[in-house]
């Protein structure tokens, strides 16, 4: 494999510089990569497509026939971070993570930053994941976001910028442990000779932290996992999860409120429930205090998570913190609670809720990529420079018709790691997903989830718009 | 455990185990129908009664034939009962519980429906239908090697084996009742219609007399019993076939030897003891193993209702169990979940 042949384009490559020569801490990666012999990476790729299709590690996209499930797309060539720029990193989504908490506190209680003329009241109040119902609460621990995805994309000036925060329920750290695990098993020459932070303790980590934060008076807290059932997107994640750490998996019709207690229904009756990871949404979790035609959801959850019953992961009301509004206002948010700059900046935002910057995006609407505020896995984006004038007009028309709903940025020109196409290496864009507990004290895993746009040109990662995934290396200097 | 588990952990074995016999039987009338002597017609009709799918095979086939049967009992994605199906709905079940059950158990499951799936698309270059009964058997004994190696012989365990054996005695009984199936159906038909005993007794046996010996080895050879069956008695005959099938303790798909396996496992969950009740599901499986306890094959044969009335009751008991089970612990209201 002749890795002088490999073409950067003049996009930033995380593997090779601009004249292709390795970065720091991918030096052993390019060596191995340029050793490999004709046919190898191809044949390398078929093993690795097998062994995950064997395995049954898959995603179901909605839209789809129900149980469509399909496999999700791997590459076998590693993205590499140098251990040093993730120290940085490390330490950026820390800070964060802790202003965000102290926000979500903050506009439940007191609303001291609403206050202060910081945050516009308006903004929280109009927040499609505000969720009244959790006013004047106090979760275990002061813990309100204990599971975080934060996506982080390097632009073209090399910078690493945070693109949006994920303190719903954010998916995809089973694929992180899944893809090192599938990287061993078909390409292990690889890791010869290297240090490379492992992830697989994750779960122990996860299983610490959901039992750090139990209500006080459970001695030996039972911890479940809730998932909306097999044909929800990330139900492979739920179960891979749940039997990590060893804990059930349940549904909605599993639990059962009585006297402001969860139970589960076992083959010896009720059971005691003081934890629950749910990956269910807050609108479907109660029908009693959200969405009454929810069913997957439990009756008389909130009633028995206000009186202090159970533990909710992350707590009801976390989701006012990923609307892409208020990601725009996160800089002065981490000012306001830690007086610190924010050590990984933000993407440059508009926000059109605010009438001056709304102008200014609609006076030159083909230049900027637009989302929606509550949006999730990419859907409703328009990308600026890539639209037709009918899509543009119809974007225009959604934005007056609610600004608030709206925001939009730059067109980043997102950095590129090399990817396997047929038997050689061209680059695809790709973006980073790395995944924060906060518990007893906040645990970054070492790299994430790195998505990749398999199609040529394309920015879209998204699993459910034919993005693919690749292991993620924090590789530190010096041999092993 | 979880109620919603156990239901799923219990249903996805009798599916497998449902897949394999289906398997053995297609398996066993394609042997028969080389030998020549039961005519094809018959042979495969017969088969699509076993099961008891018939309304269901005639509503969609004007012919029983070798290529519609074994379409029908292989990849018939609308007969619930096909092999396709059943590995289907036992891997759907497998994913609900694929944090109770261990990755190796997993991986044989989903890799068996992959290669019946491919096989139903004409994409596993397959030889001939043999070769792809071979490996629906294989996969169903597989998994069962790898649960029994790779799980802890815990609850979960306990419901996989009481769902496994409490199918493979129904499906024993099922292959055992084929004679009355091989009867010219207007003689079933009255056998049925006068509720048995003109016709029933000894009296069923002589129908097809002329094929014994060859019928009933096909019998033994349905429920892989040919060589044990062999070491006990020699030769083949239909009251010794029948005595074994139902009353072999030592033999793993005679249905006492079913029943006694899943009793320990019901009450291995429970914590009770044999010989004594305290619900319904120990009530009647307990009742039905202690009935084969004190059981004799020529009593069976000289009764009312002869070896298809017996096998009728046992049925009929048998689904009571299963019923009882899903209520005792499932929280189910009987079989919404069966397949």
């Amino acid at each position: 494999m002749d890795l002088q042949a490999y073409q950067t384009d003049g996009f930033h490559d995380e593997l090779l510089d601009a004249s292709l020569r390795p970065r720091p801490g991918a030096e052993l990666l390019a060596s191995r990569l340029a050793e490999a012999s004709d046919g190898e990476l191809a044949e390398r790729q078929r093993a690795a497509d097998k062994t995950l299709l064997t395995m049954g590690i898959t995603f179901n996209v909605y839209g789809h026939e129900a149980g469509t499930e399909k496999i999700w797309p791997f590459d076998i060539v590693p993205r590499v971070i140098e251990a040093t720029e993730w120290a940085g990193i490390e330490r950026g989504l820390k800070q964060r993570i802790q202003a965000l908490n102290l926000f979500i506190d903050d506009i439940y209680n007191e609303r001291r930053i609403v206050a202060d003329g910081v945050v516009p009241d308006w903004l929280v109040d109009s927040g499609k994941c505000f969720r009244g119902p959790c006013a004047g609460l106090k979760p275990p621990r002061g813990v309100w976001c204990h599971i975080t995805g934060t996506d982080l994309v390097r632009g073209g000036d090399g910078v690493m910028y945070v693109l949006e925060d994920n303190l719903r329920t954010p998916s995809g750290v089973s694929y992180v442990l899944e893809n090192r695990e599938v990287m061993k098993r078909t390409f292990p020459q690889l890791f010869a000779g290297q240090r490379i932070s492992p992830v697989e303790n994750y779960p122990e980590k996860l299983l610490a932290m959901l039992e750090y934060i139990a209500p006080p008076q459970a001695r030996d807290p039972n911890v479940v996992v809730l998932t909306p059932g097999i044909y929800n997107s990330a139900y492979f994640e739920h179960s891979f999860l749940a039997r990590q750490m060893g804990v059930e998996l349940v549904q909605g019709s599993d639990l059962v409120v009585q006297g402001d207690v969860v139970f589960m229904r076992t083959t010896r009756g009720l059971q005691r429930v003081d934890v629950i990871y749910r990956r269910i949404d807050d609108d479907f979790l109660d029908p009693l205090a959200f969405r009454e035609d929810s069913l997957v959801g439990v009756p008389g959850l909130m009633r028995a998570y206000r009186a202090g019953n159970v533990a909710l992961v992350n707590a009801p009301g976390t989701g006012i913190a990923d609307d892409k509004a208020v990601y725009a206002y996160v800089p002065q948010i981490i000012r306001y609670y830690l007086g610190e700059d924010a050590i990984i900046p933000n993407v440059p935002t508009f926000v059109c809720g605010e009438p001056a910057q709304c102008d200014h995006v609609l006076s030159k609407l083909g230049e900027f990529v637009v989302k929606p505020a509550n949006e999730s896995g990419g859907y409703g984006i328009v990308l600026g420079p890539r639209a037709t004038k009918e899509q543009l007009e119809e974007c225009r028309a959604r934005i007056r018709a609610n600004p608030r709903n709206y925001i939009a940025q730059p067109m980043l020109s997102l950095s590129r790691v090399p990817t396997v196409v047929g038997d050689s290496l061209e680059g695809r864009h790709v973006d980073l997903r790395p995944f924060i507990l906060y518990g007893e004290d906040i645990f970054v895993l070492p790299g994430g989830l790195t998505r990749v746009a398999l199609v040529k040109g394309s920015l879209v990662v998204n699993s459910s718009q034919g993005g693919g995934s690749k292991d993620t290396w924090v590789v530190h200097e010096g041999r092993r | 455990m979880l109620s919603r588990v156990a239901a799923c952990v219990y249903w996805m074995n009798r599916q497998i185990e449902r897949a394999e016999n289906v398997a053995r039987a297609v398996e066993t009338t394609l042997d028969l129908a080389l030998e020549g002597t039961i005519s094809p017609g018959r042979l495969w009709n017969a088969l699509v009664c076993t099961f008891g799918d018939e309304a269901d095979f005639w509503a969609r086939h004007g012919l029983a034939d070798q290529a519609n049967v074994f379409t029908f009992l292989a990849f018939d994605q609308a007969n619930p009962n096909s092999m396709a199906s059943c590995l289907q709905a036992a891997r759907e079940n497998a994913r609900t519980v694929r944090d109770m059950i261990s990755t190796p158990m997993w991986e044989e499951i989903n890799k068996a429906h992959l290669y019946v799936r491919a096989a139903a698309a004409g994409t596993a270059g397959i030889q001939g239908p043999r070769e792809f009964l071979d490996e629906v058997k294989r996969a169903s004994q597989l998994f069962t090697g790898v649960a029994d190696a790779t799980m802890s012989h815990g609850e979960a365990w306990h419901f996989a084996r009481m769902g496994r054996l409490i199918e493979r005695a129904d499906k024993t009984s099922r292959v055992l009742d084929v004679e009355h199936y091989f009867r010219p159906a207007a003689l079933r038909f009255a056998a049925s219609a006068a509720g048995a005993p003109a016709s029933g007794g000894e009296a069923a046996a002589d129908v097809d007399a002329g094929g014994d010996a060859v019928q009933w080895s096909a019998v033994l050879e349905s429920a892989s019993a040919l060589e044990m069956y062999r070491k006990e008695y020699g030769a083949v005959s239909r009251r010794n076939v029948a005595e074994f099938l139902v009353f072999a303790r030592p033999f793993p798909r005679a249905m006492h030897f079913c029943l006694i396996k899943a009793e320990e496992s019901l009450l291995a969950v429970t914590g009770g003891a044999k010989g004594a009740y305290s619900n319904s599901a120990e009530q009647r499986l307990g009742r039905l193993r202690s009935h084969l306890d004190y059981g004799a094959i020529d009593e069976i044969l000289g009764g009312d209702g002869g070896l298809h009335g017996f096998i009728d009751g046992f049925q009929a008991q048998l689904n009571q169990a299963s019923d009882a089970i899903s209520e005792t612990f499932f929280g189910l209201p009987a079989r919404e979940k069966s397949s």
